[in-house]
């Protein structure tokens, strides 16, 4: 019997940024973005949502402990992100797009190497109520 | 054919039209130093900004018309509220790039002052502002009913 579960942490931050590519012209930049270009930038409230699955373990109960997954998150991807400008003060972005495909990614990138492989991992990351990207793709 | 006795009800509504802008901002003194910056605003202070999704609540009040059963239309109040307030604020820099926030501290109680400030000049005469609820964050927003 299959005995997979998954369980989730949900944890916000908040955080400046622009949408810009570089090896665009101002003219393209703003075509594409549109105002999410704005060279002030601007800023969203994420909502990032962790996805763990695995068996529950037969002592405790838990797939996960999810304070200690909380503990992962918090000093891991908030510490790096949350009342940051995500195009200036995290590295990750010095030359990557933060939209939140991307950021959703770089969250999957550092948090898999946190997380023990026996577990599966999503992210889903919402940049507005609206919007949100789920990384990896299921 | 006179004109009816009584253009609107008696009773006094309320009436809340909901909006959404995002924006970047910091919470700094100029008048402060760095450090003084940081022991009060914590994290709020980073000089290369942060930001948030705001959720804007803009409530009127005034009497239901018996022609059309409204306060007021409310898609003319969405259209006031973005032409005066989101057009300004969405997808900008709170401290650099809005006119009427330039020189103020930008905390969400001073935002939602300033934004009663741009929006109740241009309400129809039939209707009075009642309060402006703006929230930073889910669990952070602020209640604005004028001056005492």
């Amino acid at each position: 019997m299959n005995k997979r579960v998954s369980v989730y942490r949900k944890e916000h931050f908040n955080a400046a940024h622009r949408l810009h590519n570089h090896t665009w012209n101002e003219e393209k930049n703003y075509e594409v973005f549109g105002k999410c270009n704005n060279p002030n930038f601007h800023g969203h409230n994420y909502e990032l949502v962790v996805k763990i699955t695995g068996e529950p373990g037969a002592d405790t109960g838990f797939v996960i402990d999810l304070k200690y997954l909380s503990d992962v998150i918090k000093s891991n991807v908030l510490e790096k992100l949350d009342h940051k400008n995500l195009n200036l003060d995290v590295a990750e972005f010095a030359d990557l797009n933060p939209t939140v495909e991307n950021i959703a990614i770089v969250i999957y990138n550092i948090l898999r190497r946190k997380i023990d492989e026996k577990f599966d991992l999503q992210v889903r990351l919402y940049e507005t109520e609206k919007n949100f990207a789920e990384y990896p793709a299921s | 054919m006179g004109l009816p006795l009584q253009k609107f009800c008696h009773s006094m509504l309320f009436l809340t039209r909901i909006e959404h802008f995002n924006a970047a901002h910091k919470l700094y003194n100029p008048q402060w130093t760095k450090e003084k910056n940081e022991t009060v605003f914590g994290k709020c202070a980073n000089e290369n900004w942060h930001g948030h999704n705001y959720e804007l609540h803009v409530t009127i009040k005034g009497k239901v018309a018996v022609d059309t059963g409204f306060v007021i239309n409310a898609k003319i109040l969405s259209k006031l509220i973005n032409e005066f307030v989101l057009e300004k604020l969405d997808h900008k820099n709170l401290n650099m790039d809005v006119d009427f926030l330039k020189g103020k501290m930008c905390s969400t109680e001073i935002l939602a002052m300033e934004i009663w400030k741009q929006l109740s000049p241009h309400l129809p005469a039939e209707v009075k502002m009642h309060s402006i609820k703006l929230y930073e964050t889910p669990r952070i927003f602020v209640e604005y009913f004028g001056e005492e």
